[in-house]
């Protein structure tokens, strides 16, 4: 099949196209995915764009994004395929008298009947597609083992059908807020990704793309503000999604300089804990 | 390039990271795709074949640096002159320096400089954020006052010393702030004034980074890679000893201490709920057949619901175990709706009960500093007496301590040869549920010198050697 990128810069000027900004590492990453065909494993603090680069280099590529949403208690019958159980109950009634055991028995087990779940989905889908892994560290670990065949062979076995191989070879993306150490098995078939809270400069280009009639200046002010509280030893540090949320509040209020008297109103929109804007209204005005 | 990729692979895994073979094949693999002169791009494709742990991000960076640093004749250590390529980069530098009328002549080039201009250029650079210009001060900084000879066995951190010394940044930070004061004409603002700090610290950590790199380049083209690599390997935050922590890994330890506790909140919550089923639960069952008419078609069963532990723990934090029990409270807070109940208790030679600085405040760091500032822990002179501080728990608290409580004692029970009291211990360990004894020296050390830990140990129902974050982990998870 063919690589889907040129080079990490067509990468990262694809992403941005799209609204993305993605750093070296995570263009890089990206690009070494698609060249060894191998899923990456995406790491991170909460609302650091973790989910969104999987949609960004979906809308870029133009492909299908199949989703699934991992939790506790997933299990086979709803992340890989299930039989349809009634269909298959209504075939065999419908030629009860005609049709000899063997040929019912046989049919009731074909692909009419097969229920697909989107990891099965995206392994038989024909066009291409970007396959989204959400929050695989909330499984347990004993499920994790149901992502391994598809993750390092491209396919899934049915002990009734066989086993169906990938018709393309999607790109493959998992995320991971961390609330448990994955499996050594997973993470060796997976490039690992960490995603971190960008640097200033970059949260400033972020600021600039994202929220509609902010000033140079306001965003450049915002990033800086948001670096110093990050500084601060806190229980949740702001993520970009909350710098956005907040630049956002910002422009609606008017506000085109902030100074310390609108940054302490505003900061329950950066921060989610009210020990921490004790803390950081605290920071940000006495020193 | 095999050969340095295996010498490199082979590094990382003595600093102790876990690659294993396929993942060693994958970085292979990876770097064919990519191209070689891109230095970044090469880091990132090891980065993420070869490193499936963000923890261990910076020893794969330290060790990446030494094996795939820069060579060449430029950083050869010379004595007095400089090289003649880096002459070159500076003379230009200089050049435009002086366009702007701040340097002081391009004439000369670095090495004519007197240091209170060299520092001039610095600041300008720090001020303008002028990347190129820091990282040829950088350079020239290290050339000038690192005093690096060849083949000489010091370490990287005494030229960075020196060099950092000669340069003042404490002082240069007041300097920057002055100087952007008179910028703007006038005072800033609150806010104003810290944001600009902030940028400022922030371009002098850059700068250190670059002179950090520069001796590391040097050092490597003098003894080699492998050599180099051996001196600059560091553990990894988990296996670091909590005795011997620098500041620097300390605040590392710190940053590692916060997943971990939500990892093992997590893991806990989970065993809980999914413990096995318990015996028939003959009421409930009873109940749900009233649908069926009677007949008892759905099993019910008692699931078991193990009873939280309610924990005291009695901490040393004499200066030898401070950075250890500290940690440990900060854990045990963390985790503290896993128990039913905490109670904290802190000596030296004195005892105190400091569970109220835990519970008056959220912020655990907060707590521990003013254990730190306000707990009464002195008795006479400062120095640990163990069996005080129990006799002294034993009549004020021992009342305390039921069958349902856990008591961990934390320390290394260096006793100063006072006398031991171990039977306050043995006391504790007949009304107690569990009794455990934590001690952050190696096991090897135990029992020599004034460490009586197996006196006391014999009345436990075991005593850890919690050394790391590891073992720390390791133990908390036996605990719940």
């Amino acid at each position: 099949m063919a690589p889907r990128f040129e080079s990490v810069q067509s990468v990262r000027d694809g992403l941005k196209a799209v609204n993305y900004l993605a750093d070296d590492g995570i263009a890089g990453v990206a690009f070494l995915a698609d060249r060894l065909g191998k899923p990456i494993l995406v790491e991170g603090p909460a609302g650091t764009g973790k989910t969104q680069l999987a949609k960004s280099i979906a809308e870029m590529t133009g492909a299908r994004l199949i989703r699934l949403q991992c939790y506790e208690g997933l299990d086979e019958s709803k992340a890989l395929y299930e039989w349809n159980y009634k269909k298959q109950l209504l075939r065999i009634q419908a030629d009860k008298n005609s049709d000899s055991w063997s040929d019912v028995h046989d049919d009731i087990f074909g692909d009419e009947f097969l229920l697909t779940r989107p990891l099965l989905e995206a392994i038989t889908a024909e066009e291409p597609v970007v396959l989204l892994i959400d929050e695989v560290d909330r499984v347990e670990v004993e499920t994790e083992a149901l992502l391994l065949e598809i993750l390092s062979e491209y396919q899934v076995s049915i002990p009734e059908l066989g086993t169906i191989t990938a018709k393309q070879i999607p790109l493959v993306f998992l995320t991971s807020n961390n609330t448990r150490e994955l499996s050594e098995a997973l993470k060796r078939r997976c490039l690992f990704l960490h995603v971190d809270y960008p640097q200033m400069d970059r949260e400033k280009e972020i600021v600039l793309t994202k929220v509609e009639g902010i000033t140079e200046m306001l965003a450049d002010q915002v990033a800086r503000i948001v670096r110093s509280i990050r500084q601060l030893d806190l229980k949740k540090s702001p993520s970009v999604s909350e710098t956005l949320d907040w630049a956002r509040t910002l422009v609606l209020l008017g506000i085109n300089n902030i100074d310390a008297e609108q940054a302490k109103e505003t900061l329950h929109i950066l921060l989610k804990y009210q020990s921490d804007i004790a803390k950081a209204a605290k920071e940000l005005s006495v020193d | 390039m095999l050969d340095l990729l295996s010498g490199f692979i082979i590094e990382l895994r003595n600093a102790g990271l876990p690659v294993s073979l396929t993942e060693n094949l994958d970085a292979m693999h990876a770097i064919s795709h990519i191209p070689l002169e891109d230095r970044e791009a090469f880091k990132y494709a090891l980065g993420a074949t070869l490193v499936k742990n963000n923890a261990h991000w910076r020893s794969f960076e330290t060790v990446f640096e030494v094996y795939f640093s820069l060579r060449g004749p430029e950083y050869k250590i010379i004595d007095g002159e400089a090289g003649e390529g880096s002459l070159d980069d500076f003379m230009q530098q200089l050049q435009n320096m002086s366009q702007q009328g701040e340097g002081s002549g391009g004439a000369g080039g670095m090495d004519a400089l007197t240091p209170e201009e060299l520092m001039n250029i610095l600041m300008n650079a720090l001020l303008n954020g002028d990347q190129a210009l820091m990282r040829a001060l950088a350079k020239q900084a290290v050339q000038r006052f690192a005093g690096m000879e060849p083949g000489r066995p010091v370490g990287g951190t005494y030229y960075l010393y020196r060099t950092l010394r000669n340069l003042d940044l404490d002082g240069m930070m007041d300097k920057l702030m002055d100087a952007t004061k008179q910028q703007v004409g006038g005072e800033l603002t609150g806010l104003e004034e810290r944001l600009e700090r902030d940028e400022y610290n922030h371009r002098i950590e850059q700068f250190k980074q670059e002179v950090e790199a520069e001796i590391r380049r040097k050092l490597v083209a003098d003894r080699g890679a492998e050599a180099m690599a051996k001196t600059l390997r560091k553990p990894l935050p988990e296996d670091v000893e909590f005795m011997h922590a620098s500041r620097d890994e300390m605040q590392n330890l710190k940053k590692a201490l916060q997943p971990l506790t939500r990892k093992l909140a997590a893991k806990l919550a989970r065993k809980r709920r999914h413990g096995r089923k318990g015996p028939l639960d003959f009421r409930n069952t009873v109940r749900h057949s009233l649908a069926y008419g009677g007949v008892p078609a759905e099993p019910k069963f008692k699931y078991p619901r193990p009873a939280k532990p309610e924990l005291i723990v009695v901490a040393d934090i004499s200066g030898s175990v401070a950075a250890f029990a500290r940690f440990t409270l900060m854990l045990v807070y963390a985790l503290s709706n896993q128990f039913s109940k905490v109670r904290a208790f802190v000596f030296i030679d004195g005892i105190d009960e400091v569970t109220d600085y835990f519970k008056k405040t959220e912020d655990i760091s907060e707590a521990i500093h003013r254990i730190n500032t306000e707990a009464d822990v002195i008795w006479v002179d400062g120095h640990s007496d163990y069996g005080h501080a129990f006799e002294v728990f034993w009549d004020k608290f021992g009342k305390e301590v039921n069958p349902k409580s856990t008591v961990m004692f934390l320390g290394d029970a260096r006793n100063n040869y006072h006398a031991s009291q171990a039977w306050v211990i043995k006391e504790v360990k007949q009304k107690a549920r569990k009794v455990f004894w934590l001690n952050p020296e190696p096991r090897s050390y135990w029992n020599t010198g004034d460490s009586i830990v197996s006196e006391y140990g014999t009345h436990t129902d075991g005593v850890f050697e919690v050394r790391n974050l590891r073992q720390l982990e390791a133990f908390v998870e036996h605990l719940v």
